[in-house]
């Protein structure tokens, strides 16, 4: 095989090489910048196909959340400033809110932001933090008034 | 808190899935895969390999599996991860392939074709462990567990029967006809176990602490798990020889707390503890002072070994790396063979040889961006431990290329480990396909759209609901 086809298979072959790194590349931009993107306000519908109705879009309460009232339960009426976050919630001492609940975990449950969203994360409670009758099992988003159930109380985001 | 704006106005981002994009990325992969088998083949016998159809179909069969069960079991994972390991797997392949017909192996005890077997396994685990983790939280009940099998793993091969020294290093053990590295199983069950038990004690070990030259110190009471860490890092180093898995282990424990803790302060600590066990390591052991020696003036053991102390196979891998420039001799023009264990250490001066800078960048390129996916991952991940996991994963990849890469083109001290993906060397290929797999997993779990809150109207139903039902309840 003459050396002038030698030259031109391993150049050939360096080329088909930078191809799939380019093309790795170009996927991983348009990754980056080609997630799809919902802004709630302006009305769209959320973009999440066959999965039923996004977090976007609920009906929005106005305003932005200052602080986290238990409303329900045997600490009712305690509130605690969202400026302290992240807020622990249990019945341990070191706890922000701490609850006077037999359902409620030492470390039960943890209100935290990122951005401008409010989440709240279970902390592997023995009987769960739930939004409405949905047992949560990852940081899931809340907004104001949004009802966060721990055992027998209630919480939510207020104004 | 200025610039807070609503809720409901925030931008949602919602990861499309990507399958397609990772469809056409396998077949450039499949491309260069089986391109490169070709181009040896014709550099090396001047015809294209008669054998191409079967080793291409059996490739094609792998990798497709591969992606369809990702399309199934992920489908939200990162697109690029897979064809990435996919096409390092594939070029790995060939080029031990090329080593074989110089080294005249015969087609049954070929080393491509044991390599292509322990792929074919590793493309199984990937697939089971994508099955049988649904979601990678699950794995942080086993943190202990995983310790403990990591450990195990460890000491097997120090045991008198199975284990067996290969080289220098027991780090191999018998099972029947083959040989297994537990070190790399290791490997994954501790980035399980660090994940783990620093994302519940990750708290502790952020918390208290003395402020020094702008650096938070941890406190002495924290140290415990660092220094347990380094003492079986150092543990390998002298029992077993293994300098390579040592620097892994230790490094990976180090970066994870690192992430885990966000405090420089455990970089410097982890360093100062680096840096005296490798002092102390140097003074005390013959072996590893060879290799530093080996590194440091590499051409005063060459071609003749001083006081049985060789350089032969790092100047031998230099040689042929500047030989081959920047692109290479091309396959079947180099003399990859003149270094020995060029298919399982050395297998990136055989590339640098016959392929030049210009496919090691490529390749180094890729190595970056399995990492960089990996640590993108752990940005988007949605919980703690998955984070810490694929930190954990992505690093894994990382070191172990660096501690190689390093290591041949003489930046630091020769260590023994395998190219991820590249080398031979079965029980390292495996390992990194369940990585990737887990890495997929996590991938997968946090690019998923988000469980839908219920709205407030389905609030405001099942309260009405949960009422009559203890009405009804209370009635009876």
């Amino acid at each position: 095989m003459s050396e002038l086809t030698l030259f031109l298979i391993r150049v050939a072959y360096l080329a088909i090489l930078w191809i799939f790194v380019l093309a790795a590349l170009s996927v991983i931009r348009s990754d980056m910048f080609g997630a799809r993107v919902t802004n709630a306000s302006a009305g769209q519908p959320a973009a999440a196909p066959g999965r039923g109705k996004s977090p976007a879009a609920r009906a929005p309460r106005r305003g932005v959340p200052t602080h986290v009232a238990v409303t329900t339960g045997s600490n009712a009426g305690v509130t605690v400033p969202l400026s302290q976050a992240p807020i622990v919630i249990g019945r341990g001492s070191d706890a922000a809110i701490i609850l006077d609940d037999d359902y409620a975990s030492t470390r039960h449950a943890r209100i935290a932001v990122s951005g401008d969203q409010w989440f709240v994360e279970d902390l592997g409670s023995t009987n769960g933090t739930y939004i409405g009758s949905v047992r949560i099992n990852q940081p899931t988003a809340i907004s104001l008034g949004t009802q966060v159930r721990i055992g027998k109380t209630i919480l939510e985001l207020r104004k | 808190m200025s610039g807070f704006t609503p809720a409901s106005s925030m931008p949602v981002f919602v990861h499309r899935s990507r399958r397609g994009a990772e469809l056409v990325l396998m077949i450039l992969a499949l491309a260069v895969g089986i391109g490169a088998y070709a181009a040896v083949g014709l550099g090396v016998q001047e015809k294209v390999p008669v054998d191409i159809v079967g080793y291409g179909t059996w490739l094609v069969a792998l990798l497709v599996a591969a992606h369809i069960g990702v399309r199934l079991l992920a489908p939200y994972a990162d697109p690029v991860l897979l064809p990435l390991v996919a096409m390092l797997n594939g070029f790995g392949l060939a080029v031990i392939h090329r080593l074989d017909l110089a080294a005249g192996a015969s087609e049954s005890d070929a080393f491509a074709r044991q390599q292509l077997i322990w792929m074919s396994l590793g493309v199984v685990l990937f697939l089971i462990t994508l099955f049988v983790v649904p979601d990678h939280r699950m794995l942080q009940r086993f943190t202990y567990t995983a310790g403990l099998g990591a450990v195990v793993m460890l000491i097997l091969p120090m045991l008198p029967i199975i284990g067996k020294t290969i080289n220098g290093a027991r780090i191999w053990i018998n099972l029947g006809p083959v040989s297994f590295q537990p070190g790399e199983v290791a490997k994954v069950l501790l980035v399980v176990c660090f994940a783990g038990y620093l994302a519940v004690h990750r708290d502790a070990l952020a918390l208290a602490g003395r402020r020094f030259v702008g650096i938070d110190l941890p406190r002495g009471r924290d140290l415990g798990p660092l220094l347990m860490m380094w003492v079986i890092s150092l543990a390998i180093l002298v029992l077993q020889r293994d300098l390579g898995s040592s620097l892994l282990f230790y490094g990976l424990f180090v970066v994870t707390l690192y992430v885990a803790t966000e405090r420089k302060g455990w970089i410097v600590v982890g360093g100062l503890l680096f840096a005296g066990g490798v002092f102390a390591a140097i003074s005390l052991f013959s072996h590893v002072r060879v290799r530093v020696l080996t590194w440091l003036n590499p051409f005063d053991y060459y071609p003749d070994p001083v006081n049985g102390t060789s350089s032969g196979q790092l100047v031998e891998g230099l040689f042929g790396m500047a030989w081959g420039g920047m692109i290479g001799r091309g396959f079947g023009s180099g003399e990859p063979w003149r270094v020995p264990y060029a298919n399982s250490d050395f297998i990136i001066p055989a590339i640098g040889e016959e392929l030049g800078l210009t496919a090691l960048l490529a390749l180094l390129l890729c190595y970056g961006l399995i990492v960089e996916r990996g640590l993108r991952t752990a940005i988007v991940a949605r919980d703690d431990f998955g984070k810490l996991l694929s930190v954990g994963l992505a690093t894994s990849v990382a070191l172990q290329t660096f501690v190689v890469v390093g290591g041949v083109t003489g930046l630091i001290p020769l260590t023994g480990l395998t190219t991820p993906f590249l080398s031979y060397g079965g029980s390292s290929l495996v390992a990194n396909w369940v990585i990737v797999a887990l890495l997929l997993r996590v991938s997968d779990q946090s690019r998923r759209p988000l469980p839908t809150a219920p709205s407030d109207e389905d609030l405001a139903a099942e309260e009405t609901q949960i009422v009559k039902l203890d009405k009804g309840a209370m009635n009876k």
